[in-house]
């Protein structure tokens, strides 16, 4: 187990790298630059800016500066667009935020997807079954940049419960609608696959043979059902959680939650090449990170699989 | 302790709940204040920065003006009142300024001097800094800023003096008329040298920030909230109303709507088109002032342009054809004007010349298009086919559609070609790689120049790349002109003559303010506001 832990982190690093040094390319070829303005900044004014930023350098060496400064420092730099803010503080201020909302959602889409999913799959074809495919159908065909406003136009224009947007880490009103917005979805997926896939297991031997051995309803469900039942939705929540914790940037723009979802897609358009570098190895990092994670929460729950 | 606590706490429920505590001389006698002297002001981005040094933005210099106080400010007209330049005196060849500062304190208890004037615009302008905003102290004439900015000269020999601690003297290298209306905009303002050279680049952090304006900075969250608060060591708190200011950027006009409805905001521009809609709705609430920005079509007439382009009778039949009146009553609809020169027609002492075109009915202005087109061998059996380029968004989309369906008219095939913005940037700045292009230009001061010098042969700005020799003489002659006004007439002239560009608008700022506050300056055209005026009333 822990030489298979050791051996996948091993090969994260040439991951990381790849990620790293494409992303670099791919940020560099995009036409219009961080300094690029409505106001055509005079030559001389461009020469010090991209001297400071150190992009007058060679593209392998300013790669290369990178990665030492980051593997050795942990330091993403400063940013490129937010003048007065490194690359570091960015991700300070909006990492936690969306941490918050991403942790919450995903609570919350797990207990109430596998809740409606496994309903769906006991009562098949009962009311419950057709009312928690519904619910779940009609949360995946509404996106969150639909939701959001409804969301708004119900809890604070019309019924003034809840703030219509900002955050605070104190106060749950704020947490409530950036939650909904961005769960939903991922609940309805969460619970279509455990339906079908308790489907599948109920229609398994083993469970036939506990039925036969005349075990109650309930254990059989809750003991022999849905460890195997939830083995395909353990592997969707691995991506599933990395993209939650790192939010949304519907969520973000919508309530301005001043989330990093915002700024990574803010990024790109900025071409801040700074902190576009660091949420993506932020990104990387956890993907890889939460995949292993499921890889060992597999092993497990399912005796089949050993490492 | 506790029932001092307790008494300060009822004392302080006693203030809130009837506030007659001394009013600000800027307030009516007799006005009932709102208890909460919060104002929440929408902006469309968000800051990139709080360095007066390097912010480049409209919505920056609202925030900073709030936070610091430059040599001069503008009143409710945009007339210039001085700020901390009490009193000046200007060389007979108008190229030396001393200014006489007013005793001030910056908000740690330090005094502020003219060697923080001296140090912030030396600043600017030093390579090292990098700012973005460097070229405007090159367009103030300051000496020796090309210079600095190159590398070629040590800042220290940038023309700015400090001659004792509340004198400070500017020497420009040509003399310019303007050179004080451009003091106001926050790339001037002077920056606190210790902390700045303490804390670095994490100088505009909350709990290193430092600053001589009436607010000073309580928190800042990108993409979430920039929030101030009152500043008690400026020299005239006691006259300063409002105590909070919050700053929520939110790109999308509509949804910053629905923050105001749901009473988050007491500031939001309205979304294209609903302005009449919000008009009747909230008839206190909506206005719709006049803003000093122009917004255009460009055509290319450099290198990379098309040949058809180059023969002026072509552009001005282009510029003709477009039906100013539809896109500002039908599509924008938020009190816009038609324009027929790039300089906005309310900026201070502003003349704009007789241009034939502008007094003509659309329908002769139209026949006058088709004419010239002819006369330039465009029709049916030779067709010109143009491209028009905006940057990806949906008011300027509407307004190409438009002008698309106009040029039709004249028998012009135009393909719209919309692109992301910082590629739009490089296409029309960078490459100079386009035919027409949307553009706009916002006053950094109020006066027609800022406009002009747009268009002259060594602007960077001329992205259209058109020279013309008569009006970079205008403009330099202007620069040294007892009245420069003369000129800008001229050089209006020639642009409508010319027609390096169609201008289509002149912008207002169509938003919703909240009644309840008072002292917003509607009357200045660069809607240069200062919260330290302004103050909320009791519903």
């Amino acid at each position: 187990m822990i030489v298979y832990i050791l051996k996948r982190l091993a090969i994260a690093i040439p991951t990381l790298l790849v990620l790293i040094i494409a992303s670099f390319l791919l940020m560099h070829t995009a036409p219009g630059g961080p300094f690029t303005s409505e106001r055509a900044v005079p030559p001389e004014v461009l020469a010090n800016l991209n001297a400071k930023y150190g992009l007058d350098q060679p593209l392998w060496k300013q790669i290369a500066t990178y990665l030492w400064n980051v593997v050795a420092h942990f330091d993403f730099g400063p940013s490129f667009s937010y003048k007065d803010r490194s690359v570091n503080d960015i991700i300070a201020q909006g990492f936690p935020v969306t941490l918050t909302y991403g942790f919450l959602s995903f609570i919350a889409a797990v207990l109430v997807g596998v809740t409606l999913g496994v309903t769906a799959a006991i009562k098949r074809n009962s009311w419950l079954d057709y009312l928690a495919v519904g619910i779940s159908i009609g949360a995946q065909v509404l996106p969150n940049f639909v939701m959001a406003p409804i969301l708004v136009l119900i809890f604070t224009l019309s019924l003034h419960w809840l703030p219509g947007g900002g955050w605070s880490f104190d106060d749950p009103r704020f947490w409530i609608m950036p939650v909904i917005a961005l769960s939903t979805s991922y609940m309805a997926s969460i619970a279509r696959i455990t339906r079908s896939s308790m489907l599948e297991t109920l229609s398994s031997n083993h469970i036939r043979t506990a039925r036969a051995k005349g075990l109650p309803k309930r254990k059989i469900i809750m003991r022999h059902a849905l460890k195997p039942a939830l083995l395909p939705v353990i592997s969707y929540l691995g991506p599933a959680f990395v993209s939650m914790i790192t939010g949304s940037v519907i969520v973000d723009v919508y309530f301005t939650t001043g989330g990093i979802g915002k700024s990574f897609v803010d990024s790109a358009l900025n071409r801040d090449y700074a902190v576009m570098m660091g949420i993506t190895i932020l990104l990387g990092t956890l993907t890889i990170l939460f995949n292993l994670v499921v890889d060992i929460v597999y092993g497990w729950i399912d005796p089949k699989i050993r490492y | 302790m506790k029932s001092i606590a307790a008494i300060s706490a009822f004392a302080l429920m006693l203030g809130s709940a009837a506030p007659v505590l001394a009013q600000s001389s800027k307030v009516p006698e007799g006005t009932k204040l709102a208890a909460d002297q919060t104002f929440t002001y929408w902006m469309q981005d968000d800051l990139k920065t709080l360095d007066p040094d390097l912010s480049t933005s409209k919505d920056g210099n609202d925030v900073l003006q709030q936070m610091f106080e430059g040599l001069y400010q503008q009143d409710d007209h945009g007339k210039l009142v001085p700020a901390l330049a009490t009193s000046y005196e200007v060389s007979d060849d108008k190229k030396t300024y001393t200014f006489h500062l007013r005793n001030e304190k910056w908000s740690n208890g330090d005094p502020v001097t003219a060697q923080d004037f001296v140090y912030a615009w030396r600043r600017l302008a030093d390579p090292a800094t990098a700012s973005q905003y460097s070229w405007y102290i090159e367009l103030m004439q300051v000496k020796n800023a090309h210079d600095v900015i190159a590398g070629d000269k040590k800042p220290s020999e940038l023309g700015v003096k400090a001659l004792d601690d509340h004198t400070l003297q500017v020497t420009l290298d040509s003399a310019i008329p303007y050179f004080r209306q451009m003091l106001v905009l926050s790339s001037t303002f002077p920056v606190p040298q210790k902390v700045v050279e303490e804390y670095g680049s994490d100088w505009t952090k909350p709990e290193n920030m430092v600053v001589n304006g009436p607010y000073k900075l309580k928190s800042w969250k990108i993409g979430n909230s920039i929030e101030l608060t009152k500043n008690d060591a400026y020299y005239d708190a006691a006259n300063v109303t409002l105590t909070d200011l919050k700053f929520i950027p939110m790109q999308d006009n509509d949804q910053a709507l629905t923050r105001y409805e749901a009473g988050e905001l007491d500031f939001v521009q309205t979304p294209a088109g609903q302005y009449p809609r919000l008009k009747k709705e909230y008839p206190d609430a909506a206005h719709a002032p006049p803003r000093s920005c122009v917004y255009a079509y460009r055509f290319n007439v450099g290198p990379n342009g098309p040949e058809a382009l180059k023969d002026v009778k072509v552009r001005k039949a282009l510029s003709y054809a477009i039906n100013r009146d539809i896109i500002v009553d039908k599509i924008l609809k938020g009190g816009q004007k038609p324009a027929y020169t790039w300089t906005h027609w309310a900026t201070a002492n502003f003349k704009a010349p007789d241009v034939a075109y502008a007094d003509m009915t659309q329908q002769e202005r139209m026949d006058k298009a088709k004419e010239l087109l002819k006369e330039a061998g465009y029709g049916p059996d030779h067709p010109l086919n143009l491209r028009i380029m905006y940057n990806t968004s949906a008011d300027h989309k509407k307004i190409a559609i438009a002008v698309q369906q106009f040029w039709k008219q004249l028998g012009v095939k135009s393909t719209l070609e919309n692109y992301e913005w910082k590629v739009y940037l490089d296409k029309l700045n960078g490459q100079h790689d386009f035919d027409v292009a949307r553009t706009a230009w916002c006053a950094d001061y109020n006066e027609a120049s800022t406009y002009l010098d747009v268009n002259t042969s060594w602007s960077d700005q001329n992205s259209g790349q058109w020279k013309n020799a008569d009006y970079d003489k205008l403009m330099k002659d202007s620069k040294t002109a007892a009245d420069p006004q003369e000129d800008y007439t001229k050089a209006e002239k020639i642009l409508a003559e010319d027609m390096p560009l169609a201008p289509i608008y002149a912008y207002s700022l169509p938003m919703l303010l909240n009644p309840q506050i008072k002292g917003y300056p509607f009357d200045n055209v660069q809607l240069n506001w200062y919260a330290k005026n302004m103050y909320k009333v009791a519903k």
